[in-house]
Parts: structure tokens; C-alpha cells; sequence
């Protein structure tokens, strides 16, 4: 089972590269679902002696159902509003963003393997995938203005989190699982809110004009 | 030997047939019949048969551009096994070698460009030499991945036999630098996502604004050397995503050129599908194809 896992892990970095390049926001929803979707099957993919088969099968149904679908329907409906305008002037600039990105996913692979885990690895390419993943999320929430892509950011440093989660998945109960999925959700829902907000009160999702408000 | 040979052969009369395999499908696409595949040779053809304008305040640089320029694709050609187990000239670090005689080829063409002392050729030759700069770390990224992976410093054996059993184990690595190649062939070729090569405005060329003052057999061997340049790439891509299919090898040659056929027929596809990019947004995509080359080394060397 090791070659389809190589390829997820890769394949989860790529869509990584990608969003760092990608300036519409629609492309970018399209991209975090894609992910998404990449991490449910990871479960999948490293249960080893279908010990825990339950718990497995619904750690990566629940992750399809909200990663993959439930958070970009609803990130399409936040912003079904402000037309797909592109991110007109992220902070940082896109090619250096993917630099940047680049830099950190090689940092990543080179010297993960040099980290004292409590848990001795079970795939080689899982610590690098999660760090460059949440390196990702971090690079999108500091450089890009709009509240939509910030929540990407948001989205991509969790996905980060759930790919290291995969770590401690046998000791891991289903309900706290269910517990960072719901908080995403939810978290997703209060920032659809703040999006759907800084709309109607400035008929634009730039954040930086939140810094005109006062009191 | 004779394998040898028949691969250079193929080289220099199938090339031309590329860019009309690539034309058949983007006609394809419009619904339209389009040219036969042998156009590319009659119009080399009928070039060939002009009488060559030059202008006045060019120099001895302007007449020598093509002819260097097809003379470095052709070195290069010799370095690269074009379906053959092996080229004909091979020996440790070619591919230093092949990566820079066809910068050499596309330098004669930039002076060239300039000698003509018209300012859109300068900004065409102001682009070709900024795109082909950020194009190269990407390819040359790439080559050290398979260089890497399969523990030789020649082309030959760096997209040979060697190649099978890396595939099997590193997989997802030659992906990446195969996509990352393609990028580059694209962007090397003028092909549509960086460059259009049917275009007419010469505010927006790259490549082809450059050769607008050649003319007749000029001319001809500028689209002679693009056409040849076009299958080196495409070799390079080929021999990386198939590896050599097969042991026997007339078996991996006929597996080879039907190779051929699919990179082309990717092209075209990618030109009817996609637009071309903003002149901004064309750095983005090479340095995009220079982080997956990359990741695909720091993959191998870990």
C-alpha cells in the first residue's frame, strides 16, 4: 500500500503549490475540496490490520462530508455575492508566496525525519506532508488580503493538522474527531458570517478596511 | 547501429510533422478540417525557394542567427536518445551541454532580433531571454531529479532502462519532473499557455516577433529549427513518462515516435482548451514548474 500513499501525500503538497499560485477565490474553494478530499482517503490508506475498521470508515466518511463538501458548499454560498473578483493585490506577492512555499516544503521533507516523535513514524512522508500543509495555511492567512481567502488559509493550516492528527489515529477517540470536525465547521460558519457582514457593510470582503471602524 | 542512425534520420524528417499533427488537432477541436500533416514541409519548402530580403542596418549577426541557431538544435539532437537505446555522442554531463547549446541557439536568435534595431523585435528578445531564464532552473532541477534517481551523469542512460525500476519506486517524484518538463517544453516552444504562435499582434508575441525580419530560407530554417527543437522536448518527455516501454528495440523505437504523437497531440489539446497567459502571470507558471522540479529532488534526496 505504499505507492498509493506516496502519491495522496504528493498530491495533498501539490494542491498546496497550487493555492499559493492561484489568485481567484472560486479556484481556490475548488482546490481546498479537492484536498479535502485527498485527506479523507488517508485513513483509509494507512489503517493498517483493520483493527479499528469502524472507527477508520468514519473518521474518513466524516472528513469527505465536511472537508470535501459541506465547507465549500458553504464557502460557495458566502461568497455567491461579491462576484469572482481575483484577489486584486495580496501583501505579498504570488511568485513569492510560491517561493516561500517551496522553500518551507523543502525544509519540511529535509529535516522532519531528524524529529524525536513520541509515536515512531508510520509513513515517512506523513510529517513533512502535514507541516508543509499547515506552512501553507499560515503563508495564506499572513499574505492575502480578502476575508474568502483568509479562510482558505484558515482551512489549509487545519487540513495541516489533520494530516499530523493521522499520527495519533489509533489512540484518538471517534469523539474527539467529531470534535475538531464540528469546531471547523463551525468556526467556517462564524467566518461565513464576518464575510457576509464586512459585505453589506462595505460591499467588498477586504479586511483591511475593517481597520477604518471604530469603537 | 543502423537503430543509431534511423533515429536521427526520423529526427530530421519527422520533426516538421509535429507542428501538423498539433495543427490537425487544434483544427480538430474548431471543427474545421485543417491542413494536411505534411504542410509544415511544403511551406519549408516553398520558403526554401525565396529570394532573402535584408535590411540595411543589419549586419553579418542578422544572417548568421538561423544558421547558428539550427546548427545548436542539431548538436543538441546528436546528445539525446531519440528513441535508440543510445545517441550517437554521449559521455558524462551531457546534459549540461544539451541544455546550453540550445540556449546557444536561442542567444544567435536574440541578437539577431536586436540587430534589426526595430523595438518590437527588442521586446521580443527583451521576453525570450527573461522567460527562458526563469525557465531554466526548472529544467535543470528536472535533470538533476533524474540524474539523481538514476545514478548517471548522460542522457542516454538517464532516460533508459535505468528508468523502469525508478518509476516503481519513486513514482510520484518523475511525475512531478515530467509535469515540470512538459512546462518547460511549452514554454521553450513559444506554445500556447506563455506564447501564441498564431498570433498577429506583435504587442503580445514573444517568440515570433523576433523573426518578423527574416525572410525566404531565413525563414525556413528558423521554423526548421523550431519544428527540431520541438522533438528534442518532446523526446525528453516521452523517453521520461514511458521510459523505454519495451526491451526489444525496434519495439521501444515504434513505442518512441508513437510517443511522439501523443506529446503532440497534449499540445494541441492544451492550445484549444487554454487561453494564453497574461505576459505577468507567465513567470508565475515557470517558477510553479520550478518548485514541482524542486520537491521532486528533495523527494529523491531524502
Amino acid at each position: 500500500m505504499r505507492a498509493p500513499l506516496d502519491l495522496v501525500l504528493v498530491l495533498v503538497v501539490l494542491v498546496d503549490f497550487f493555492l499559493l499560485a492561484s489568485s481567484r477565490p472560486k479556484t481556490g474553494i475548488r482546490a481546498v475540496a479537492v484536498q479535502g478530499a485527498l485527506l479523507a482517503a488517508l485513513p483509509v490508506l494507512l489503517a493498517g490490520n483493520g483493527l479499528h475498521a469502524v472507527h477508520v470508515v468514519a473518521l474518513a466518511a466524516g472528513a469527505l462530508v465536511v472537508k470535501a463538501i459541506a465547507i465549500p458548499l458553504l464557502m460557495n454560498w458566502a461568497t455567491r455575492e461579491s462576484a469572482p473578483h481575483r484577489e486584486l493585490a495580496p501583501i505579498v506577492g504570488y511568485a513569492s508566496t510560491l517561493f516561500f512555499g517551496a522553500v518551507g516544503a523543502a525544509v519540511a521533507f529535509t529535516w522532519t525525519s531528524d524529529l524525536p516523535l513520541p509515536i515512531p513514524g508510520r509513513h515517512p512522508m506523513l510529517v513533512p506532508t502535514a507541516i508543509t500543509t499547515a506552512w501553507t495555511g499560515l503563508l495564506l492567512l499572513m499574505t492575502r488580503r480578502k476575508a474568502v481567502t483568509q479562510v482558505l488559509g484558515f482551512l489549509v493550516l487545519e487540513n495541516g493538522v489533520f494530516v499530523f492528527g493521522q499520527l495519533l489515529a489509533d489512540l484518538m477517540p471517534v469523539m474527539v474527531e467529531a470534535g475538531v470536525l464540528l469546531d471547523l465547521l463551525a468556526a467556517v460558519f462564524v467566518m461565513g458570517l464576518v464575510m457576509f457582514d464586512l459585505q453589506r457593510a462595505f460591499s467588498s470582503l477586504d479586511t483591511s478596511r475593517l481597520t477604518t471602524l471604530k469603537d | 547501429m543502423t537503430l543509431a542512425l534511423l533515429q536521427i534520420v526520423a529526427f530530421l524528417l519527422g520533426a516538421p510533422l509535429l507542428p501538423g499533427v498539433i495543427g490537425r488537432v487544434k483544427a480538430v477541436f474548431a471543427g474545421r478540417t485543417g491542413p494536411p500533416l505534411l504542410q509544415p514541409w511544403r511551406d519549408l519548402l516553398r520558403l526554401a525557394g525565396k529570394g532573402a530580403v535584408f535590411s540595411r542596418t543589419t549586419t553579418w549577426i542578422f544572417r548568421a542567427g538561423p544558421a547558428v541557431a539550427l546548427a545548436a538544435t542539431l548538436a543538441a539532437g546528436l546528445l539525446v536518445p531519440l528513441g535508440a537505446p543510445a545517441a550517437l555522442v554521449r559521455f558524462g554531463g551531457d546534459f549540461v551541454l544539451f541544455a546550453y547549446l540550445l540556449g546557444l541557439g536561442r542567444f544567435a536568435t536574440v541578437l539577431a532580433a536586436l540587430d534589426t534595431g526595430s523595438s518590437f523585435e527588442g521586446m521580443g528578445a527583451a521576453r525570450e531571454a527573461t522567460y527562458s531564464a526563469v525557465a531554466e532552473p526548472a529544467l535543470f532541477l528536472g535533470l538533476v531529479s533524474l540524474a539523481r534517481s538514476t545514478r548517471a551523469l548522460d542522457l542516454s542512460h538517464m532516460l533508459g532502462l535505468q528508468l523502469q525500476p525508478v518509476w516503481w519506486t519513486d513514482g510520484p517524484a518523475l511525475l512531478l519532473v515530467a509535469v515540470s518538463v512538459f512546462v518547460v517544453a511549452l514554454a521553450e516552444n513559444a506554445r500556447v499557455p506563455v506564447d501564441d504562435p498564431s498570433t498577429h499582434l506583435e504587442l503580445t508575441m514573444i517568440h515570433e516577433v523576433m523573426v518578423l525580419d527574416h525572410s525566404g530560407p531565413d525563414l525556413a530554417l528558423i521554423q526548421y529549427g523550431a519544428a527540431l527543437k520541438l522533438y528534442l522536448f518532446g523526446a525528453l518527455v516521452v523517453r521520461l513518462s514511458l521510459g523505454a516501454l519495451a526491451q526489444e528495440p525496434w519495439l521501444a523505437f515504434a513505442a518512441f515516435l508513437g510517443g511522439q504523437v501523443l506529446f503532440a497531440i497534449a499540445i494541441g489539446v492544451v492550445e484549444s482548451t487554454m487561453a494564453r497567459l497574461r505576459l505577468l502571470r507567465v513567470p508565475q507558471l515557470l517558477i510553479g514548474a520550478s518548485a514541482l522540479s524542486a520537491f521532486a529532488l528533495v523527494l529523491l534526496l531524502r
